[in-house]
């Protein structure tokens, strides 16, 4: 897995993340939207770097909506 | 198919248009033509009613597709009760009222005024192109005309030399009768108000403009309504002098853009005499642009390919290869990749520019053969966030209008949309309405012709900064709730009343204030609140929006932003308001129905929706995977992880159309099986290695949606010069991977279709040969389509309001790159232009051109005409400069409609949160002189050049660009 893809699917949650500030709840409306859309690779890509450094880069509401959704995916 | 093609008659012409009764349906007064009673609706004329009825009162002057003009003096009558000849073309119908159309005084007068006009006309009909195809001889016969009085000598206005500049239609001033139906054409139907009649009396003529201009160099815009409407030889197609009088007519649809006009392929032999855009066509009422009218010579161009071709690398040259083999082949490809690396190393790509049929038959083979959801379309790259934005608020993923809607609008709103060039026969509508009174609202970084145009003036004109979109959108909702305009009534109603309490409470915080955004738009806030005013108070407002609302990163957040206005203004459910994304490509709309998008079936359920996954398994017998497949840039990402390996494109050219050029580029080049099904090697095509002919729309059977959901009927006008049409290509492929299609016509697919989606259960080309067209949904309680939708209820039950908060984007200016780029279009072309590239429009766009404000070019020594450098923090290209006020400081603009710019080289692959759809509008640059092209340029073209070779072709060919 190269970094680049990864780095982009960490931003691309985060991106989600920054939009959606104002629903009434947030960590929900991320896993669900992430659920929906991403192919299952992505999501497994994106699981897979949770806890190493790019991970680190995730903003604290998309990081709980992605910990849900990979509780789930084990 | 014959039973399709009729032969050749000119439509009817019933003289004058129909009156607002008729057109609402109603019937009530009745009249006595030459001893027949007629009943026709209130405000009727006594030359329709006659016509109506099956009588014909000769004409000169009047035509139904414009106002009736009372100046030709041949259509007189003689009515009971009323004193001397009134002209039957401005005379109402009243009850009882008794007329008589053909007595011996009649005749004789009208014999008098034909003979003025054949006095003045040359006689040389024989060998005149309209001969049998002109009114002025149909009508002198009709009168019974057999001799000329006043002899041929003496002043005339014959021999006047022709304008011959504009490349699809002459103007021959000899034959002009000056009927000025050509002037009210393009003034009333076009609203361009390009052409006048100068001076008075008998030296009067018909001008474009300036004594000086030709019909090329005036504002003219092509769109051929005025040829359409002169009833000599004035104003007449050059293909109709080259090729003759038509012979056979076919209804089909443009292939071209989002309107989905309708048109008359009118044809002698195999070839095309003309396209005339069809009267019945709800879309276009009898109008359409030079693109569909004229541009349509690209299918027999020298550049399309027609024979099949494979290479092992795209280093090599291509080699053409019999159908057989290249179907063999590439199916044996597909097969050894999905061995090797698993189904989801597979996908593709559907077009927007292919039928509903043809579409869904690759995602079917996709799903179905391949067994992946590895599938996406280009739609993706326009208008998924449309489809997000409005299935969230309202329910479903379209607009919520017809086009003749906004006849009954008084407050128009365009925001992000150029229609003047991107939808033409609908900003001709539109501006229609405009000049009838509708106030107008146009929200844009740049000053588009809509803006001002002649008797068009916006009542608004907000140019706000790129990528502001949002903060625009709820700086209007703010003073529309904080100044208490909002509609609370339908809110109450219709809508969620805790969701829009919750947004009326965000939006009404100061820093949404006009005045605390200013600073970030740059939209001062006094036009702001005035624009906001307007449209919550001056009656029906409906928005339009396009691309520059959906490519930005907050795309999504802009349709949902809208939708929230026209909730909170009441703007939802009855004609003359609504949301209307103006889609670009001719069957957008289609190819999302379809099932084109890697999470949804058709009609739009989530491959997660066992019910619906159920009903396709049911049907093809497979496995329907559950989880959502990869989208385009996806795709590309795990290409260049070396994880997917095999792509099926038809008709797009995603090199060309996707953001990112180098990328893309990348990412096809790290497949093994890349597969282009196109009418040219298009730029995609370059890192292909099987090339599969296309075909063109007028080579084939099916149907396009068009942005209002209409579904209108496309027919072969000729047969496939390929050898298949493009549904065939895919079923053939489908058959050598080892499935069990036999599809005979493309009704059986549209049947297929209509059992597998609820929205189109209603839907059937026997149903669509009658009606002409339908708008789904068509279901059992729309049984006849649903032209406005959401009318009692939205589809999604209560109307959703959602929170869009401005989020700046990531593409920021900065010292390096201190101005925004913004993309566009314009009218001539179309798209990456493959099509019109290769016809005679090129004479109105050779280059793309950068506009850029007067203030920056002169920081930068920069003049119109110069090159320039066009630097992103992703790449670079060159290309000539215009300098022009249209573009606000700060801001420049291009298209990117040719190749050899490469625009997409410099836009960087930020894009929309919710779908991806890319941000091509806005983008970081700098401008500074140049000598001429990049050596990214210059590789590509030699790289392009090498890839294009075919063996047995080498020199014989050109490079396709
Ligand atoms: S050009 Fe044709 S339509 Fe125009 S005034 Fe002359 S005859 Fe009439
Ligand atoms: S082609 Fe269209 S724009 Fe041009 S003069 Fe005729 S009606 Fe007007
Ligand atoms: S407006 Fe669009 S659909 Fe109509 S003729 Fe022009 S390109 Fe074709
Ligand atoms: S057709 Fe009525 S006056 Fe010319």
């Amino acid at each position: 897995m190269s970094a680049h893809t990864t780095e982009k699917l960490v931003y691309m949650a985060n991106q989600i993340a920054r939009h959606v500030t104002h629903d009434p709840d947030p960590v929900s409306m991320i896993a669900d939207h992430i659920h929906a859309f991403w192919s299952p690779r992505m999501k497994a890509d994106v699981f897979a770097v949770l806890d190493g450094p790019e991970g680190a880069a995730l903003d604290p509401v998309a990081r709980a909506a992605l910990d849900r959704l990979a509780a789930h995916a084990s | 198919m014959d039973s399709e093609r009729e032969t050749y008659r000119p439509q009817p012409d019933f003289g004058t248009p129909p009156s607002p009764a008729e057109r609402a349906g109603a019937a009530s007064v009745t009249v006595i033509i030459d001893g027949r009673e007629v009943s026709v609706a209130p405000g009727t004329t006594v030359m329709r009613a006659a016509a109506l009825s099956g009588g014909s009162i000769p004409k000169l002057c009047a035509t139904d597709s414009v106002k009736q003009f009372g100046s030709c003096r041949l259509c007189l009558v003689e009515i009971d009760g009323m004193r001397g000849t009134p002209a039957s073309c401005t005379t109402l119908v009243s009850e009882g009222m008794k007329v008589h159309t053909q007595t011996k005084k009649l005749e004789k007068l009208r014999r008098g005024v034909m003979e003025l006009y054949i006095s003045d006309h040359p006689l040389d009909c024989l060998t005149c192109s309209a001969n049998n195809d002109c009114e002025l001889q149909d009508q002198a016969a009709a009168v019974g005309l057999r001799d000329v009085r006043y002899g041929y000598e003496g002043a005339n206005n014959l021999a006047q030399p022709m304008d011959i500049s504009n490349p699809y239609f002459d103007f021959d001033p000899s034959k002009c009768i000056v009927c000025s139906r050509c002037v009210r054409a393009c003034d009333e139907v076009q609203g361009t108000l390009a052409l006048t009649i100068e001076s008075r009396g008998f030296d009067s003529k018909v001008s474009a403009g300036l004594t000086s201009d030709s019909f090329l160099s005036s504002e003219c815009v092509s769109c051929g309504a005025c040829v359409q409407a002169c009833p000599t030889a004035t104003l007449q197609e050059k293909a109709v002098k080259e090729i003759g009088k038509p012979e056979r007519a076919v209804v089909t649809t443009c292939a071209y853009c989002g309107v989905g006009c309708t048109f008359r392929a009118e044809t002698r032999g195999e070839d095309v005499v003309r396209m005339v855009p069809w009267k019945d066509g709800k879309a276009n009422r009898g109008h359409s642009c030079v693109k569909g009218r004229f541009a349509w010579g690209y299918a027999q161009h020298q550049e399309r390919i027609l024979s099949p071709m494979i290479r092992s690398s795209i280093d090599e040259p291509w080699q053409e290869v019999s159908w057989e083999e290249a179907i063999a082949h590439t199916a044996s490809e597909l097969k050894r990749i999905s061995a090797k690396y698993g189904r989801n190393a597979l996908g593709g790509i559907t077009s927007s520019r292919c039928t509903n049929e043809e579409t869904f038959l690759v995602q079917k083979l996709i799903r179905a053969g391949f067994g992946t959801n590895n599938v996406d379309t280009c739609a993706r790259v326009c208008h998924s966030p449309t489809g997000y934005g409005l299935k969230t608020t309202f329910g479903t993923s379209a607009g919520t209008q017809d086009f003749d809607s906004v006849e009954d609008s008084d407050v128009i709103l365009v925001i992000g949309a150029n229609p003047t060039d991107g939808h033409p026969v609908f900003a001709s509508r539109m501006k229609r309405r405009l000049r009838q009174g509708a106030k107008l609202i146009v929200i844009d970084p740049r000053r588009t012709d809509l803006v001002r145009s002649p008797h068009i003036s916006a009542d608004y004109h907000l140019p706000l900064r790129p990528g502001t979109n949002v903060a625009v959108l709820t700086a209007l909702a703010h003073v529309i709730v904080t100044e208490g305009l909002a509609d609370e009534a339908f809110v109450r109603e219709r809508c969620d009343w805790e969701e829009y309490r919750h947004w009326a409470e965000f939006v009404s915080l100061d820093r949404n204030s006009p005045e605390f955004l200013e600073p970030v738009t740059g939209v001062p806030a006094a036009d702001l609140r005035g624009a906001a005013r307007l449209f919550a108070t001056g009656g029906n407002g409906a928005i339009y929006y396009g691309l520059g609302v959906t490519e930005h990163s907050q795309g999504s957040s802009t349709v949902m932003a809208i939708a929230n206005l026209a909730m909170a203004t009441g703007n939802i459910g009855r004609r003359g308001v609504g949301v209307n994304p103006l889609r670009g490509q001719n069957n957008v709309q289609g190819a999302c129905d379809m099932g084109s998008f890697p999470h949804e079936l058709s009609g739009y359920r989530h491959v997660s929706d066992a019910g619906a996954r159920a009903l396709f398994e049911a049907e093809w017998g497979v496995r329907i995977d559950p989880e959502p497949g990869l989208r385009i840039p996806n795709m590309l990402d795990a290409a260049t992880d070396g994880l997917f390996k095999a792509i099926y494109i038809q008709g797009e050219d995603i090199l060309q159309s996707d953001p990112d050029t180098k990328h893309v580029a990348a990412g096809l080049a790290a497949m093994e099986c890349v597969i282009v099904q196109d009418l040219f090697l298009n730029e995609t095509a370059n890192y292909a290695h099987v090339f599969l002919p296309g075909s063109t729309f007028l080579e084939k059977n099916g149907t396009f949606t068009n942005a209002e959901r209409r579904i209108q009927p496309v027919r072969k006008v000729m047969e496939p010069k390929n050898g298949y049409e493009d549904w065939q290509i895919t079923q053939l492929l489908a058959q050598a991977m080892g499935l069990d299609w036999a599809y005979t016509h493309p009704r059986e697919i549209m049947d297929e279709i209509a059992r597998l989606t609820p929205t189109f259960a209603g839907v059937s080309f026997a149903r669509l040969d009658a009606e002409g067209s339908l708008q789904w949904p068509v279901n059992e309680a729309a049984p006849d389509g649903s032209p406005i939708m959401h009318i009692d209820g939205f589809v999604r039950g209560k109307g959703k309001f959602v929170v869009t908060d401005y989020v700046p984007t990531d593409e920021r200016t900065g010292p390096r790159f201190p101005l925004l780029l913004t993309t566009g279009r314009i009218l001539s072309q179309y798209n990456v232009g493959a099509q019109t590239r290769r016809t005679a429009n090129v004479v109105w766009h050779e280059e793309d051109l950068l506009e850029i404000h007067p203030t920056d070019a002169e920081n930068r020594g920069i003049k119109s005409g110069d090159w320039v450098r066009l630097a992103s923090r992703s790449g670079e290209t060159t290309l000539r400069a215009t300098v022009t006020d249209r573009v606000a400081p700060g801001v420049v603009y291009t298209t990117f409609h040719h190749p050899a710019t490469q625009a997409n080289v410099v836009t960087t692959d930020y894009s929309d949160w919710a779908t991806n759809c890319p941000e091509y509008k806005v983008t970081a640059v700098q401008i500074t002189p140049s000598n001429g092209p990049t050596d990214w340029q210059e590789e590509y073209e030699a790289q392009a050049a090498r890839s294009r070779r075919i063996k047995g072709h080498e020199g014989a060919m050109e490079p396709a660009e």
